[in-house]
């Protein structure tokens, strides 16, 4: 316990770490995984844009990535995140792993969201006079969009759960923080203090997701 | 000229299978839809009715034959183009397919949004059209606020949103009860009555047809078996499939198995005559009979009413003499259609 409070600023440290790869990470692989979680659903057979092409490519993409064990993902990408962002190990080269995995993983999610909007809504906007990109940017999207939080809140969950791992390799945040203060140091205390700030913060994220979820869905 | 003009047009997908034979959903249908038309479909699920009607907006590209609304081709015209016929041209479904994400406002402000109108100009043709059906205090509501018949009113305000010459129902008044059908059709007729919309119904229920059409099409396998005035085919269906529409519908005329219990319980002949509106009345026919000194029962029959024409079968028990008989029925049947239970 008192070796807790001598770590006290950087436990918190480690905790703002925590907390800044994950909100990027939400962010930039938030926001590839929508754009490509779109396209696998716009351009499936019979969608709004279909393209056999894309679909297929993407398809196999995805699925190439997505079952790859995280910690040895990281290990992988290591040599590109030191090409694209100048540095291999720390939390920045991190966020560069992290986004690509979890871009993969949300494109998934987005998918599968996108593909419950009901055909017969489309196909009024169609009969409307809507055009395709119209449509996903007004219909799919909006109709989707309770679950979309609910399955971006899930994410978020499982990027705290990665960013714990890419203290392993190099990151900082409380994953390092417990591995190093204290499993190796054989203070369990610290590692339970450690997991306790994550619990708290994954509640916390959890509790706001389905709020939100709730206010757009109005039930 | 007629709004829709359909010529030879076929809609095949491919088969379902490797190997399979395609589906012919529309078979070489031709068909005129004049301006001011309530043109009613009619047929069995799997007719290719909602098919037909999507071909008639291009959601569906025909695979052959040709399709004019208001005088343009559209098969082979562009999507682009066909996106703005489609504003011309509004559709109303069976699960009403509002968007769930907007409010009953928001739904109807759609399709002006996507015809480009400001925000300006839309405001006042919402309230506009809400007013229209009666749901001005729902606008801030969302469609599960709502029940079925309200859905299918914004349903309606909505597809009428950008004024179209030709409003399209597939199957609109299937998934509600038969009170709130009713004031749904009541709401189309207005709709054609006020703003002269042409409407193309679509349904497997004769009532509806019976109640709002003016013209019907009945389809079977793909094809146009038979159309016209609703009130010749509701009178004299001529196709056996229509028949057994028709004979859901109207009252009257005694299915075989009825004609062996009347014929059981009643002695004589057992005699249908079929009136039409400007036939013979019925009085005629009555005199007829009497004056031949035959004794006769009504013993089952009906009179429908079709778009404020008059049509109906009445079924006679006639005791007296062969002779007599005949000569009576032979007189009538010059003027109305006489049936003789064998």
């Amino acid at each position: 316990m008192d070796r807790l409070f001598e770590l006290g600023s950087e436990f918190w440290v480690a905790a703002y770490e925590t907390f800044y790869m994950v909100a990027l990470t939400l962010l930039v692989g938030g926001a590839i995984g929508l754009v490509l979680g779109v396209l696998l659903y716009s351009t499936r057979p019979g969608s709004l844009l279909p393209n056999r092409a894309v679909f297929n490519v993407l398809n196999v993409v995805i699925n190439f990535f997505r079952p790859i064990p995280f910690i040895i993902f990281l290990a992988a990408v290591q040599p590109f995140a030191r090409y694209v962002i100048g540095i291999g190990i720390g939390n920045d080269a991190m966020i560069f792993s992290l986004s690509i995995a979890a871009s993969f993983a949300i494109s998934r999610i987005v998918e599968q969201n996108l593909i419950t909007v009901s055909p017969g809504t489309i196909e009024a906007a169609r009969a409307m006079g809507a055009g395709p990109v119209r449509i996903l940017r007004t219909v799919v999207i909006p109709e989707a969009l309770g679950p979309l939080i609910l399955g971006y809140t899930f994410i978020v969950v499982a990027i705290v759960d990665m960013t714990a791992m890419a203290g392993f390799i190099g990151g900082g945040g409380l994953g390092n923080f417990a591995l190093v203060y204290g499993y190796r140091q054989f203070e369990p205390a610290i590692t339970w203090a450690a997991l306790l700030v994550i619990v708290v913060f994954v509640q916390g994220l959890q509790f706001f997701g389905n709020w939100l979820a709730r206010k757009v869905l109005r039930r | 000229m007629a709004l829709v003009a359909l010529k030879n047009v076929t809609k095949t997908y491919p088969a379902p299978e490797k190997g399979g034979r395609e589906v012919v959903a529309v078979d070489d249908v031709t068909l005129d839809i004049e301006p001011g038309d309530v043109y009613g479909i009619i047929g069995y699920s799997g007719a290719g009715k909602s098919t037909l009607v999507r071909l008639v907006n291009a959601l569906e590209p025909a695979s052959s034959g040709s399709i004019e609304f208001d005088g343009r081709e559209l098969t082979g015209l562009p999507e682009r183009e066909l996106r703005k016929i489609r504003l011309g041209i509004g559709m109303i479904f069976q699960q009403f397919n509002l968007f769930s994400s907007k409010t009953v406002a928001g739904n109807i402000a759609y399709p002006l949004k996507v015809a480009g109108w400001s925000k300006a100009e839309i405001a006042p043709r919402v309230a506009e059209l809400l007013e229209f059906v009666g749901l001005s205090d729902k606008a801030k509501s969302y469609p599960e606020q709502l029940s079925g018949g309200q859905k299918q009113r914004v349903g309606i305000a909505r597809a009428l949103a950008t004024s179209p010459r030709l409003l399209l129902a597939d199957e609109a008044t299937s998934a509600l009860d038969p009170e709130t059908t009713q004031e749904v059709l009541e709401l189309l007729k207005r709709v054609n009555r006020e703003f002269g919309v042409t409407i193309v119904v679509i349904t497997h229920e004769m009532d509806v047809i019976q109640s709002i059409a003016t013209k019907v099409a009945v389809m079977d396998g793909g094809r146009v078996i038979e159309n016209g005035d609703v009130f010749d085919v509701f009178s004299t269906p001529k196709n056996s499939s229509s028949q057994r529409f028709v004979a859901t519908v109207v009252k009257g005329l005694p299915s075989p198995a009825e004609l062996a219990v009347l014929r059981e319980r009643h002695e004589g002949r057992i005699v249908t005559i079929s009136f039409r509106d400007g036939d013979a009345s019925q009085a005629q026919v009555f005199l007829e009979l009497a004056r031949a000194g035959l004794d006769f029962e009504l013993v089952y029959g009906g009179i429908n009413d079709i778009q404020g024409r008059a049509f109906g079968h009445l079924t006679l028990a006639i005791r007296g003499e062969d002779a007599a008989t005949d000569a009576a029925l032979a007189s009538i049947a010059a003027r109305v259609e006489v049936t003789e239970a064998a």
